[in-house]
């Protein structure tokens, strides 16, 4: 069984966040940048599945600038056989449908039986890039998964809803994405560090995959037009006293004066 | 010009139509209004029909209905073949879906199908003259919020943050019922919803809910939750929960607050024994109240805290349970 992975490249989650002068951007100096949390979760379900049937090839793949080959390397030193790096550093700011298309054309050439990713990468929260490269590829997706079985050419997967589980049942080859509670994922070895060392990293521009770099222009589909910092609080008050005065002092503030009980 | 139709999607799960799904429906009618153009709501499923008042009440002219068996339950590729169908065939300018589990796992395959732009989880949204939509919405979990926008590509195609937008009843009538059909036939659906199991107790989400009491840490052993459980149930509120309580596997997933978690805005949430980390502040600090009880005075969930107690929360907690809890029965 052959899967391919899709990882992104993202600020670490402890990032404090600082804006750029441009005013759109993360100012990204001193940031450290990390495989985003949800893909590992998909990569580490990619190695279960191919180690647990005793065979088959896990393929990472990161649309992105130079710097996604260290997620890409991560991976590999978690134990993807191969990795493909779509080079643009324009993904790094792109749409969720320019990704889903990068990862579609290489999809498209290595046609795997299985293509997981994260449920979104951490930073822009989207959650588009998988539903959206299901519907390219006319494949069928589930989405935020937290169990996944493979059987005779289908995949039965949970994934948590509103106050309930649904129960997704579906053929393969899919598009499945993963949440968190899918597994725990491994730590690279050390083993694993230096093997990556040696493992095939190749870096394929936008024309060798056939994708038009036109659908990078700015302004297309999505356009961020500025970012901005979330108004600070204000530090309240410390109700002081014994448990049974602030309590109380809480409850007729709670009630008085923000009315929310 | 002509203004584009807007299309609200509206989300049915058991042949109930919830709140957030209201909240698209109003807020359509709200971006249409200025303009003279038109809400048409979309449910899917047998008895969709069945909606045409409170839809209509909400704002919406049209209910289009697909009524198929095969939509009873979630079917991704159906639901978004049959969205798109409708967007493309009734003209529509503007999409919008709830940000709900479905409304986020569908807009963005609607949008490759219409090979057009996807904004998702918008805190506000406006429609500008020239039809383009533009937005506010939460960026790394809630530790930046980012103008977005799509000037170009229609239709803009967007997700609304639950519990963010107002769901006016206008006094409108019933919205006019259309039935549509199915834009995937049931033998060419490859994935679908086998079931949906809910939890014994059913309990409230965090992402749907107004009040949330959470546990972290401070709570010592998972039996505790308890104390957070009660004073949850006691102000009618959702259980929520640290990062690191979740992994510790005191409590599921669904449950965690924060980046990797919940990104949540409830009128009130109450921290009891989290330290409030970046991530975990991320995700709750747009509350509109919040209170934090912890035994460290120095813990940075204060400085977010509307109202603080620094105090053992063993002790705290069930004296407050037990005041909301006759604050309550004295109405």
């Amino acid at each position: 069984m052959k899967i391919l992975v899709g990882i992104k490249h993202v600020p670490h989650t402890e990032t404090k966040i600082k804006i750029a002068a441009d005013g759109v951007s993360l100012d990204d100096s001193g940031v450290k940048m990390v495989v985003s949390p949800y893909d590992e979760y998909a990569l580490e379900e990619a190695l279960r599945i191919r180690d647990s049937r005793g065979g088959g090839e896990v393929v990472v793949v990161s649309a992105g600038g130079d710097g996604a080959q260290a997620s890409l390397r991560q991976g590999l030193a978690m134990g993807a056989d191969r990795a493909l790096l779509i080079k643009d550093a324009r993904y790094d700011r792109a749409d969720g449908l320019a990704r889903a298309r990068a990862l579609a054309a290489v999809a498209r050439s290595e046609k795997p039986d299985v293509i997981l990713l994260g449920k979104y990468g951490v930073g822009a929260d989207e959650n588009q890039t998988g539903a959206m490269l299901a519907e390219l590829l006319d494949l069928p997706h589930a989405g935020g998964i937290s169990a996944l079985d493979l059987a005779d050419g289908r995949f039965t997967a949970r994934r948590e809803i509103e106050g309930a589980v649904e129960i997704m049942e579906g053929t393969l080859p899919a598009v499945l994405t993963a949440d968190k509670g899918l597994n725990d994922p491994r730590y690279p070895s050390l083993k694993g560090i230096m093997a990556a060392k040696k493992k095939p990293l190749e870096v394929k521009t936008l024309e060798e995959l056939g994708l038009d770099p036109s659908d990078l222009a700015e302004g297309l589909r999505v356009v961020w037009e500025s970012l901005e910092l979330p108004a600070p609080r204000q530090a309240g008050r410390i109700l002081q006293g014994d448990a049974d005065e602030a309590v109380s002092e809480l409850v007729r503030l709670l009630r008085e004066q923000a009315r929310v009980v | 010009m002509a203004a584009g139709k807007i299309l609200a999607f509206v989300e049915r799960r058991d042949g109930q139509v919830k709140r957030p799904s209201l909240e698209v429906v109003s807020t359509a009618r709200s971006l249409a209004d200025p303009r003279g153009a038109e809400v048409e709501a979309v449910a899917l499923g047998p008895g969709a029909h069945g909606h045409a008042e409170s839809l209509g009440a909400h704002g919406a002219d049209r209910l289009l209905t697909a009524e198929d068996p095969h939509l009873e339950l979630y079917a991704p590729e159906a639901y978004a073949a049959t969205l798109a169908e409708v967007a493309r065939r009734r003209g529509a300018g503007v999409v919008l879906l709830p940000g709900t589990t479905m409304g986020r796992d569908l807009a963005p395959r609607v949008a490759a199908r219409l090979g057009t732009g996807c904004l998702s989880d918008l805190v506000e949204v406006e429609l500008a003259d020239d039809g383009t939509l533009r937005g506010r919405r939460p960026v790394y979990s809630g530790k930046a919020y980012a103008r977005v926008a799509i000037p170009r590509a229609r239709p803009a195609v967007a997700t609304l943050r639950p519990n963010v937008f107002p769901a006016a009843s206008r006094g409108r009538g019933p919205a006019e019922v259309v039935a549509v059909e199915s834009a995937l036939p049931a033998e060419r659906i490859r994935v679908r919803a086998a079931r949906v199991e809910r939890a014994v107790e059913q309990e409230l989400d965090v992402a749907e809910a107004s009040i949330i009491v959470s546990g972290g840490r401070g709570l010592k052993a998972p039996e505790n939750f308890s104390l957070v459980r009660d004073l949850a149930s006691a102000l009618g509120g959702a259980v929520g929960a640290s990062r690191a309580v979740v992994d510790e596997g005191w409590i599921p997933h669904a449950h965690q607050v924060g980046q990797t978690g919940k990104v949540v805005s409830p009128g009130l949430y109450v921290a009891c024994g989290i330290s409030g980390a970046i991530q975990h502040l991320a995700g709750m600090s747009t509350a509109r109240v919040i209170v934090a009880i912890n035994k460290d005075p120095d813990a940075p969930i204060f400085k977010v805290a509307d109202y603080g107690i620094v105090g053992d929360l063993f002790e705290v907690l069930p004296k407050l349970t037990r005041a909301i809890r006759d604050l309550k029965s004295e109405g």
